[in-house]
This record gives C-alpha cells, sequence and structure tokens, in this order.
C-alpha cells in the first residue's frame, strides 16, 4: 500500500486536475458558510450538538440497551457486530437464510469500513449501490474518495467514458442532465425489482427505537420501501437520546456538508411495513476501544458531514484516495489509526494542523488536536519511518544546543547564498513543488540584539 | 459471551463520566415574520414550486384539471377503497405513476421541508417512486424551525414518516446540480390560506 505521501504524489501530478479538485471542495466550504452565517444561532447549535453528543458517549451503554429494547417493541430485530467481519457474516446470513438475489445498497460509510461489498462478492453475491455517486465509483471498481461526495475526483468526461462502458450513452456525451437520466433508467430496473435493501444511519433515536436516514436523491427510500427486508447498519456513535435533539442535528447536518438548509429527504424509519422485515445491526469494530481514550473519544461525535474534508489544505489537494482508508479526510486521519495504527500511522501527518476542520465542525471535535496527540502516539509506539525519526532526533539535539542551533543558521544562509543548488535539489524535501526563500542577511535573534536599544 | 454482552459490557467500562444534558431554548432560535413567505423562498430556491390557493373550490379543480393520459393518483380526494388500492400497489405499478397528491402535515420555514407520515402517503413507496409529487398544505401549518417541527410531531405515531424538501436531486456529477434523480423530477406545494 502506498502511504498518503506517495499517493498524493500520483495525484497532484495533474496539477491542472490538483487545482479544479482544490477549487471545487473550496466552493462547498463556502456554501457551508454562507448557511452557517444565515442562522444567528450557529454557534449555539453548534455547543448544543456538542454537548448532546458528550451526553450520550457519557451514558452510551445505557442508551444502547434502551434503544434495543424499543426497536425491538417496533418489531425490528437487533443485531450486535463486534467487528466488520461479524457485520458481514449478519449480513451475507439474511441473504442466504432468505434466499435474496437482488440487493440493492444505498450510501453507508459503515458498510465502505467493513468491506461488505467485497465479501459478499466474495461470496457470489452482487450488490448494487444506489447513490449515483457510489454508482458511478461502482462500476469504475473504485472506493469512494469523500464521504458526501463520493465521486468527487472524477470530472464529467470521466463519467460519460463510465456510463458509456456499463450503460451504452452516447459516447462523448458529458452533460451531467443526460447522464443523471440514464442512471435513473438504470437504477430504477434495479429499485423495482430489489429483495433486500441496505441502508446506512444518520441517527438512532434510543427514546422511541427508531432511526434516521437522510438522502438528497432518495434512494434509501426508494429501496427500503420496496424490497421485503430492509438491512440498517450503524455504529453505535449513531445513537441520540431523544427525537427532539434530531431538530439540532437536522440543522447542522447539510448546512456543513454541502450548505443545503436541509436534505431532500430526512426518513424515519420505526417500525416495517406489513409483510416486511426490518434489521439493524448495530458496529462496534473499534468504537468502544476509542471511547476509553480520553484523547480521542470525541472523534465518535462525528456526525459524517464532511465538512473538515471540503475545508482541509491537504484533503482539497491530495484527493480522498491518498488516504486509503474508507473515511478519508482530517476526520478518518483521527478515526483510522484506532482501527488499525501500524497501517494508518501515516495519516495524522497528512495535515497541516491549521485548525480549519475544528473551526467547521458541527459538534466540535477537536480535529487538529488530536491529530497532533496521534503523531505523539504514533512516534511513541515506534511506527514512523527511520528517516523522520533520525531528522526529528537531530532536529532535537539542534534545538536544545543554541550555540550549535546560530552557527548552523548562519551555515545554511551562508551555503544558500553562495551555492544554492545545496538546497535547490531533489535530496531536500523542502524544494520539492516550491521555490526556497532567499536567504535573509541575518537571522531574526542578530536582528533583535542590533535594534534592541533603538 | 455474545458480541451483544462485550459491546455492552466495554461500553460502560469505557464511557467518560456522566454529562448532563443541554438545555434547547428555543428563545435564542431564529423567527421568521412571515412564516409563509419564508418557507415559499426556501423552498423556491431548492427546486421546488409553490402555488397559492385561497378557496377549496379552485384547489379541487386544480387537482382534477389533469389529462387523462397522466397516471394521476390522489390520495386526497380518494374514498375508502381507492385508498386501499393505493396502499396495495406494488413497486412496478407505483413506477408508472406520473402525479402523486399527497398531504402535508407540517411545513417548516427555515428549510421548505414538509412532514408527512404513513398515514398521509398512503403507500410508503408513492411520494419517492412517482414522476411528479404534489403536496397540499394548510399556512397555518408553518412552524419556523425544525426544533419547532419536532415539538408538534410524533415520529414514532405511524411505522415511517418523512421531512421532504423539493424534488430528488444530486450534484455527484462535477457539482452540477440536477432535479430528478431517482424520485420526483418535481414538487409542488399546493398552499392552502
Amino acid at each position: 500500500m502506498k502511504s498518503h505521501a506517495e499517493a498524493a504524489a500520483e495525484f497532484i501530478k495533474d496539477g491542472e486536475r490538483t487545482d479544479w479538485h482544490d477549487e471545487t471542495l473550496w466552493f462547498v466550504r463556502a456554501k457551508r458558510d454562507l448557511a452557517a452565517h444565515g442562522l444567528p444561532e450557529w454557534e449555539q447549535l453548534r455547543d448544543w450538538a456538542s454537548e448532546i453528543k458528550n451526553h450520550t458517549l457519557s451514558n452510551i451503554s445505557q442508551y444502547l440497551t434502551a434503544f434495543e429494547k424499543n426497536a425491538n417493541a417496533n418489531g425490528i430485530t437487533v443485531h450486535w457486530a463486534a467487528d466488520a467481519e461479524e457485520h458481514n457474516r449478519i449480513i451475507h446470513k439474511l441473504i442466504k437464510d432468505n434466499g435474496i438475489e437482488k440487493i440493492v445498497k444505498s450510501k453507508s460509510m459503515l458498510t465502505e469500513e467493513c468491506h461488505l461489498n467485497e465479501y459478499l462478492n466474495h461470496h457470489g453475491i452482487a450488490t448494487i449501490d444506489t447513490d449515483l455517486g457510489e454508482r458511478i465509483v461502482q462500476l469504475r471498481q473504485e472506493p469512494p474518495s469523500h464521504i458526501v461526495l463520493p465521486a468527487i475526483h472524477l470530472k464529467k468526461q470521466d463519467v460519460s467514458d463510465t456510463f458509456h462502458e456499463f450503460l451504452h450513452t452516447e459516447k462523448g456525451n458529458n452533460d451531467p442532465q443526460y447522464l443523471t437520466e440514464a442512471a435513473r433508467i438504470h437504477l430504477r430496473d434495479h429499485f423495482v425489482a430489489s429483495e433486500l435493501a441496505i441502508t446506512g444511519v444518520n441517527f438512532a433515536i434510543a427514546e422511541t427505537g427508531g432511526f434516521v436516514v437522510c438522502t438528497n436523491e432518495g434512494n434509501a427510500d426508494m429501496g427500503a420501501h420496496t424490497a421485503k427486508i430492509h438491512v440498517a447498519c450503524m455504529g453505535f456513535e449513531k445513537l441520540i437520546p431523544k427525537a427532539e435533539h434530531l431538530g439540532v442535528f437536522l440543522r447542522l447536518l447539510t448546512r456543513s456538508a454541502t450548505g443545503q438548509p436541509i436534505t431532500t429527504y430526512s426518513s424515519h424509519f420505526h417500525r416495517p411495513r406489513p409483510g416486511q422485515q426490518m434489521h439493524i445491526v448495530i458496529v462496534d469494530n473499534g468504537r468502544t476501544r476509542q471511547l476509553g481514550r480520553p484523547d480521542f473519544r470525541n472523534s465518535l461525535k462525528c456526525i459524517r458531514c464532511a465538512a473538515c474534508f471540503n475545508t482541509c489544505p491537504v484533503y482539497r489537494r491530495s484527493g480522498g484516495h491518498s488516504y486509503h482508508t474508507a473515511v478519508a479526510g482530517p476526520i478518518g486521519s483521527i478515526l483510522n489509526p484506532n482501527l488499525d495504527m501500524k497501517a494508518n500511522a501515516d495519516l495524522p501527518f497528512a495535515s497541516t494542523l491549521c485548525g480549519s476542520c475544528s473551526n467547521v465542525c458541527p459538534v466540535k471535535i477537536d480535529i487538529h488536536e488530536q491529530l497532533w496527540k496521534w503523531r505523539q502516539v504514533i512516534v511513541a509506539e515506534g511506527y514512523v519511518g527511520a528517516g523522520k525519526k533520525l531528522s526529528m532526533q537531530g532536529m532535537g539535539f539542534l534545538f536544545s544546543h543554541p550555540n550549535l542551533y546560530r552557527f548552523a543558521g548562519k551555515m545554511g544562509r551562508f551555503f544558500m547564498r553562495i551555492a544554492p543548488f545545496m538546497v535547490n535539489n531533489r535530496l531536500n524535501p523542502w524544494y520539492k513543488q516550491r521555490e526556497m526563500p532567499a536567504p535573509p542577511k541575518e537571522s531574526f535573534g542578530e536582528w533583535y540584539i542590533k535594534n534592541r536599544k533603538k | 459471551m455474545s458480541s451483544r454482552e462485550n459491546i455492552l459490557k466495554a461500553a460502560l467500562e469505557n464511557q467518560p463520566a456522566f454529562v448532563a444534558l443541554p438545555q434547547i431554548n428555543l428563545e435564542s432560535v431564529i423567527n421568521y415574520e412571515n412564516l409563509a413567505a419564508q418557507f415559499d423562498l426556501i423552498l423556491t430556491r431548492i427546486g421546488g414550486t409553490v402555488e397559492h390557493f385561497e378557496d377549496e373550490a379552485s384547489l379541487l379543480a386544480r387537482m382534477a384539471s389533469h389529462s387523462p393520459e397522466e397516471f394521476v393518483i390522489n390520495t386526497i380526494t380518494a374514498d375508502a377503497e381507492g385508498l386501499a388500492n393505493i396502499n396495495k400497489m406494488n413497486s412496478v405499478q407505483l413506477e408508472a405513476v406520473d402525479v402523486a397528491y399527497v398531504r402535508g402535515a407540517l411545513g417548516v420555514a427555515e428549510n421548505g421541508a414538509v412532514w408527512m407520515d404513513e398515514n398521509a402517503m398512503v403507500n410508503r413507496l408513492l411520494p419517492f417512486i412517482c414522476q411528479h409529487l404534489v403536496v397540499v398544505l394548510k399556512v397555518n401549518e408553518i412552524v419556523p424551525t425544525m426544533h419547532h417541527a419536532y415539538q408538534k410531531i410524533e415520529v414514532n405515531k405511524t411505522g415511517f414518516g418523512s421531512f421532504i424538501a423539493g424534488p430528488s436531486k444530486t450534484a455527484d456529477i462535477e457539482q452540477s446540480l440536477v432535479i430528478g434523480a431517482h424520485g420526483p423530477r418535481s414538487l409542488t406545494l399546493l398552499l392552502q390560506f
């Protein structure tokens, strides 16, 4: 597997596409600002959301029990999965036991986290992703690159080529309206025939034993209301205490995500329709471990709006695939080291620590601080490369010896002046894609001593 | 031990010290001078259309004005037998519906969403699968925000309910907004004064 830096280096080879990716996501971020500024109580809402989530996590075992009891009373079957493997096995068993052949799935980052599609494929079962963006990347056999905008890394031309190949659309017709219409016709055939529908869960309500699924396309509803079995997959952190708290979260979710005032469909499922089966799979997969880590448990407050992706200067210029995980971006860089610290040790370093992510987070997760804390844990656990370890040790030595530091600074400025090629070369990582600054005549320290008395 | 017991045990052991719930004070939440005007503005902005009706007769005339070629399902004027038939329709039959009329229970001024539960939908799939959705709403049923909405609705009164805000849409292809993704290509709101 390529590290974030290696994969990002490949992404930015196409400079024009990098700029376009950057600008597109910044445009979404700007829409978020407009929507947020439209509500005078925005900061109050963020406080409430954060406090409701803190409360819920502090009482999560009770809320889980209450949710299960109320969901059961509603006629929903509740399953518990310790990890991704168990989650996939539960769904596989439902499919086998009911002799299901036609499966549709709306967006669920949890099923991506658990690699459900691959698991089912491996057992000879095909699932059709029905969110347009997810269907596009599914046809291309790519993972989504963004949790809200799964195909944000692709251009119209790419989609047109993909649809020409799989849906036999007109070659070279790049009109989004035309392409969406083709997908509509293609997916409607799958909806009306579907036997089992898999959805995610945006919010689960402990008090009422129901759950809410939000989409703009209506694909979750088309699947769930057609199929005779509806399976909803949720990480346990999706719980909230009461339905009235949805008022806070639904106001924040899309304004933070895309700048919309609300998703087109915010559907509240409480009981299966007559003759239908409704199942919920509650997944741990490392979440109780994260709950037990005071420095990182805040990350379980995340409502998956992706505001932190859209604002992140690193995500916007490196692309979602460079994060090599289901949830990319700043929040993914906190969640994934919990899942596998060694495999994801590079991610907390894929950040400028500028704090923009924390500023836009609707539930006030201290994202950049957690990224910084993960770096310390990862270094302490020995999961950084030898190069980084050595250079950090060198820097540590240099910074703790002032005379040596001043001497090194002087030498550096001298050589940059008389022999710039010594720093302007491929061996210097700071020279990659940028010019080195012109060396100043004196250091700040020297300037200060000279001017102190004036 | 089962996964259920393991998860609950680990959750109990790892959860932090108890934190109280915040008080949601609606005094600090936005309000609008003219709820209907705000609702119109937002719903239009998100791709919906709003028509105003002052009297019942003109509303009924609007609902009866469709050409015979159109497959119209009107849950508002249907009789008991008609409703039972709509309820029994499957996805293949519903897929052919051109226009569906459904009554909304409540409108939200801040975002143009309308709440309806499955009693109003008659068939859960209907408002999602029809080509064009028409929602009838009384003007005095518009509330300022989602907080106010949740004070009025009971989410688990029926087995299913949804806030619907405008027509089905997507921006998954290069962020170009396309109306009519999988669901209705249009949403018309008939506002009854």
